[in-house]
């Protein structure tokens, strides 16, 4: 019985240079968190810190992760599971950012 | 009639796709694990605020972003072993495995000194220096301890399966031409890393 | 049980009954990956504590029959039904249709030979059973079982001395032990169907198992790590939760109830799957609006994921925080009206037969339909406020978990048992004891929403002398209920024993993929897997069933 081999990675090997790409971007990314905590931007720094480390996760969900590569199901799958996630978040601050106990 | 053995019969010996996406919902769970945690994070630091300014001055940044550069970097050497091993290096890529389980135990041992130095300064849940302190800081504490706790115990279970990975690379188990387990290992490796990059600037960045 | 059924099928193949593998006996069986036999193991354990279930609500409704004490005292009337919830709900209600029927099922219905992962399958298992027994052993060990109500709230759930820790850890593996079924079924259903089915061409009950898996990965880790701190809190003194330390209770109950809400919303999905999967079949006409159906599967999973806090309306949250989590609860009950309205238009000039399946998939009809009508009487604000914690609760809850998802395994059990053990039982019995179950379930639980709305509150041990009368209808209700379940199980029992063996591959008339194989199906479900041309439920009116399957 042969061995279906998967046909995806037949088609898509990543070279070592793009990983140490990302790599550098990703320590840019943390480089460029720490030094903007340092600055007081009062609430705009949460939310700086949040987006970059969105960012950082979207590198290593796409790339490293081979999201890039994978079934448009993955993605959608990602979407979902994000989805839950968010919209928990708002729905518990309906009650939290409307009330101090 | 055609021959429908030609046409119906699948050998379902391996579904790649299928493993990684059973490793992929897998993630899901763990993401939800700790989101429940951030959730808690979130609730406590909004309306302790001030509390958690001031908590946080108490952990050194430096070290934290040294664990943060730490972990991407086994994040880089995981998917390089993987790379490897697609280019048909089994050598390189049980080094780039190696090297990965080598940076897990560099951020554990990092973390192990800074609750050793916390707990020595009787900030510890239970400790009376903590609990003679505001309630806001000892909820950060309380979210310090079982937040970094919980990803710590991924960080080891995470280079225990990488390890185990090693193993069936050596004994080709894991080969060019069927990696997809040390494929799932590098995902489950990568959430750790995506967590620790939300959990840095939250406890280390808020002063 | 094995020896009759283990009759060859045309081509030499044995039932998967039979043993063919290495091992024999026991271990044959618990070291099986095979969907079936883990089906099978799924049923023993779950009808067992089941009964312990049972027993418990027994007692429960015996100490309420006279204000004050009857049988017991009060801290044993509350470990009474916390551990009654927490059986039926974590033990029995949750795992029940997934891990039965969809296990044994799941794969046959799309065409495939086993699940994605069959060891995991066997992992969830082995997790459910420890789970179990967990909950078992909390009741032996010293301190006695936790008496905080399923619910666990904070602060009572780190003070009380009772086995919290051990109940808690129980609920955590089987929480994981219903994650690993969740992701099983998504990656078997996206990765294994048969060529040819395509997502349209499933049957409903395949599409309320994905709906469902879906919120079994998602929501579970919440409980997860909610039920983990509080351990975490009990053992370490962490303060998270605790008001002492600076916590907020309120924020467990979202927790709690972030997975909880959702946690009944896998509890009804695939019920509605098999009433969906029955009533076609018995009114011999196509089921109407399958893709509404199939979406709205789709819909309670999703919006049923966003109205958690409607168990907290009277806890102090914000006034905002109440009035998005109302208009949220209202908006949910529209996918499963769309259900109920879909059954009863196919139902509409059916030629429908009156078997057990059928006499207890309209009963689910009526029962959820109560259930859910008052599910939305609990969503307006200003009601709830006043019936919240009350009896009535406690009504609407049964009427939709045991009217809905009890009635849909019983259900469930009438109709798949003779394909699964290739025996029938008696099916004169079987209506018998439907009749009783029916009668005694609206009597044991009606009453409730009567005592409830003029003030009777839940979970208390004793009450005023005008709740009586209330109280002992519904405890003769019990009664009448259990006798009739006893007589439904037995009659099940004694057919697979004794009953006449059915060979038959089509037994009901139905149009799904089970229907085309043997009776007990053999180890790999397929000789080949077949090839879909048509979509299940095609039925032309008042025909016999049209399957269109390359035949050998």
């Amino acid at each position: 019985m042969e061995k279906h081999a998967d046909h995806q990675h037949d088609k898509h090997v990543t070279n070592y240079g793009i990983y140490i790409l990302v790599w550098l971007a990703l320590m840019i990314l943390t480089g460029l968190t720490v030094t903007v905590a340092g600055i007081n931007f009062g609430q705009l720094t949460v939310t700086t810190a949040i987006v970059i480390a969105s960012v950082k996760s979207y590198l290593v969900l796409t790339i490293f992760m081979h999201l890039r590569a994978e079934q448009k199901a993955f993605r959608a799958f990602i979407g979902i599971a994000l989805f839950f996630i968010i919209i928990s978040f708002i729905l518990l601050f309906a009650d939290y950012s409307f009330y101090v106990r | 009639m055609s021959n429908p053995q030609e046409q119906a019969v699948i050998h379902v010996h391996r579904d790649d796709i299928g493993t990684r996406m059973g490793m992929w919902l897998f993630l899901f769970t763990e993401l939800l694990l700790f989101g429940g945690l951030f959730f808690l994070y979130s609730v406590y630091r909004f309306t302790h605020q001030q509390d958690f300014h001031i908590a946080a001055k108490e952990l050194n940044t430096l070290i934290g972003t040294f664990n943060t550069a730490i972990l991407l970097t086994s994040s880089l050497t995981m998917a390089l072993s993987i790379a490897a091993i697609q280019k048909r290096n089994i050598k390189l890529s049980m080094f780039f495995q190696f090297l990965t389980i080598l940076l897990a135990l560099g951020f554990m041992i990092n973390k192990y000194f800074e609750w050793m130095h916390h707990i020595s300064m009787g900030l510890y849940p239970g400790g009376d220096e903590l609990l003679s302190k505001g309630p806001g800081q000892i909820l950060f504490y309380g979210l310090y301890y079982t937040m970094t706790g919980l990803h710590g115990l991924h960080v080891v279970i995470g280079a225990i399966v990488i390890g185990t990975m090693t193993r069936f690379t050596a004994k080709g188990v894991i080969t060019p031409d069927n990696y997809v387990k040390l494929e799932a290992a590098g995902l489950y490796w990568h959430l750790v890393d995506i967590i620790w990059i939300f959990l840095f600037p939250l406890f280390y960045l808020i002063t | 049980m094995a020896s009759d059924a283990s009759a060859l099928d045309q081509n030499g193949h044995p039932s998967y009954l039979v043993n063919t593998g290495k091992h024999q006996g026991l271990k044959a069986w618990i070291l099986s990956t095979d969907h079936k036999r883990i089906g099978i193991l799924y049923l023993i354990a779950l009808l067992s504590f089941f009964a312990v279930g049972v027993t418990f609500g027994f007692l429960i409704r015996l100490e309420l029959l006279t204000p004050g004490r009857t049988i017991v005292d009060a801290q044993t009337y509350n470990e009474f039904f916390t551990l009654h919830g927490v059986i039926m709900i974590f033990l029995f209600v949750i795992p029940g249709l997934p891990a039965v029927f969809g296990n044994f099922f799941l794969p046959i219905m799309i065409g495939a030979k086993d699940v994605a992962f069959p060891r995991l399958n066997l992992l969830s298992w082995y997790l459910y059973v420890t789970g179990g027994v967990l909950v078992l052993l909390s009741i032996l060990l010293p301190g006695g079982p936790a008496d905080t109500g399923w619910t666990f709230y904070i602060p009572y759930s780190v003070r009380t001395g009772t086995n919290v820790i051990f109940t808690m850890f129980a609920a955590f593996m089987l929480g994981f032990s219903s994650i690993l079924t969740g992701l099983n079924f998504i990656t078997t259903i996206h990765r294994l169907r048969a060529p040819g089915m395509g997502w349209f061409k499933m049957p409903l009950f395949t599409w309320s198992l994905y709906a469902t898996a879906w919120i079994q990965v998602l929501a579970t880790p919440i409980i997860g790590i909610t039920l983990l701190l509080v351990i975490v809190e009990r053992v370490f003194g962490v303060g998270l939760f605790d008001p002492a330390l600076g916590g907020d209770p309120i924020l467990f109950q979202h927790l709690f109830w972030i997975y909880s809400h959702p946690a009944v919303y896998i509890m009804i999905v695939p019920a509605m799957g098999v009433i969906s999967e029955i009533i076609p079949v018995f009114a011999h006409r196509t089921i109407f609006g399958y893709k509404f159906i199939a979406f709205s599967s789709i819909g309670i999973a999703l919006f049923g994921s966003l109205v958690w806090a409607h168990h907290m309306f009277a806890v102090g949250m914000s006034d905002t925080g109440q009035f998005v989590f109302s208009l949220l609860t209202f908006l949910v009950a529209i996918p499963s009206a769309i259900k109920v309205f879909n059954w009863t238009a196919t139902l509409y000039k059916g030629s429908i037969e009156l078997e057990p399946p059928m006499l207890y998939a309209l009963a689910f009809i009526f029962l959820f339909s109560i259930g859910g009508l008052t599910g939305v009487i609990q969503g307006a604000l200003s009601v709830d406020i006043q019936i919240t914690d009350t009896s009535f609760i406690v009504g609407h809850f049964h009427y939709v978990m045991f009217g809905g998802t009890g009635f849909g395994i019983f259900a469930a059990l009438h109709y798949w048992l003779p394909k699964m053990f290739g025996r029938m039982y008696n099916k004169k019995t079987a209506k018998v004891a439907f009749w009783i179950i029916f009668v005694g379930f609206n009597t044991l639980y009606f009453p409730m929403f009567i005592m409830g709305w003029l003030g009777m509150p839940r979970r208390y041990y004793d009450y005023l002398p005008q709740f009586q009368p209330y109280h002992v209808i519904s405890t003769v209700g019990s009664w009448i209920l259990i006798t009739g379940m006893i007589i439904m199980f037995s009659n099940l029992i004694k057919g697979l024993r004794n009953g006449p063996v059915v060979t038959q591959k089509n037994i009901w008339g139905g149009e799904t993929l089970e229907w085309t194989i043997e009776t007990p199906p053999t180890h790999e479900n397929f000789d080949e897997i077949p090839i879909i041309t048509g979509g299940p439920y095609e039925y032309k009116e008042n025909d016999e069933p049209v399957l269109e399957q390359e035949e050998k």
